[in-house]
């Protein structure tokens, strides 16, 4: 594929990163510093800051984490598996990107069904097992 | 493969190489974290401009999404807020050691600059589709690698579940 069709790309990756700079850059050289406890406290939705953001994290953010990893490797299976459907359900090549009449075949939903039932019974066991829930 | 191409090679490369350089210098975890995430794009870039698309943008999706995700976690998890308090290899032994395996590393990299493989995969016409070339194979001579992959996934969400649950 011609690199050239990514420039839009590459021009928004350039305004953004301008975007970015200009306002951090213009707010600091126009800022004046006259800085108070008040002004220095995180915010925190405007209540006063209840300790500090740097303490232990339980271990049911983790288990989300991880979980949404595997989730979201079965997805990167499943984009190939879309975009090349149209062969996999067609026994015969494809002419002019069309199947011939009579020749559809189920090898395509077949192959996807068993992969995704394999990955359904361990969400049945996160689920069984409580780990959607949060206490 | 013309100016732009390279100027684009050169400009991706090399925020790829400052990103990794300031993903081990930096003394906050969170910060190098992100200097990570900023590599990853950096060599996203790289693989879409070698006609890896689809690599490209699992990428993005897994490694400076996910895996991300995951590190920050475990650096929250591990409370490594504090820089200060990080044990890390600062001794004369962890120097040594580091240094031993950049050595080695470089002289890998300069033996495989002098090496000359020979052509064994001839030059295929690259399919209109780039994924197609990712799924024909994938789902017909490696089904059964494809289905035993989700067994693997399988095993990690009970490891996952398990290792998190144990003392609920």
């Amino acid at each position: 594929m011609e690199i050239r069709a990514y420039l839009p790309l590459l021009l928004l990756m350039g305004f953004v990163i301008m975007n970015a700079v200009m306002m951090l850059g213009l707010s600091h050289l126009t800022m004046r510093s006259r800085p108070t406890a008040v002004k220095q406290s995180a915010y925190e939705s405007g209540i006063p800051p209840l300790g500090d953001a740097r303490e232990r994290f339980s271990v049911k953010f983790y288990l989300v984490a991880m979980l949404f990893i595997i989730f979201d490797i079965e997805t990167v299976f499943m984009i190939p598996w879309a975009s090349h459907y149209r062969q996999l359900s067609c026994a015969v090549p494809l002419s002019n990107g069309l199947c011939p009449a009579g020749n559809t075949s189920f090898f395509g939903l077949g192959e996807m069904l068993v992969f995704m039932l394999i990955l359904f019974v361990g969400l049945a066991y996160v689920w069984k097992k409580g780990a959607l829930q949060w206490d | 493969m013309g100016y732009f191409y390279q100027i684009n090679f050169y400009i991706f490369g090399l925020l790829a190489i400052a990103s990794a350089l300031a993903f081990v210098t930096r003394k906050s975890p969170v910060a190098a974290a992100l200097w990570l995430v900023n590599t990853m794009f950096c060599l996203s870039a790289l693989y879409i401009m070698m006609d890896a698309q689809f690599i490209g943008a699992i990428q993005v999706l897994v490694y400076a999404g996910a895996i991300m995700v995951v590190f920050l976690f475990v650096v929250m998890l591990l409370n490594l807020g504090h820089p200060s308090d990080i044990a890390d290899m600062r001794g004369t032994w962890g120097k040594l050691i580091a240094a031993g395996i950049g050595v080695v590393l470089l002289a890998q990299i300069l033996v495989i600059q002098r090496q000359r493989l020979p052509r064994i995969v001839p030059d295929v016409e690259a399919p209109r589709n780039v994924i197609t070339g990712i799924a024909q194979p994938l789902f017909n001579e490696y089904l059964l690698a494809f289905e035993v992959t989700s067994v693997l996934l399988l095993a990690a969400i009970v490891g996952a579940v398990l290792l998190a649950k144990r003392r609920g």
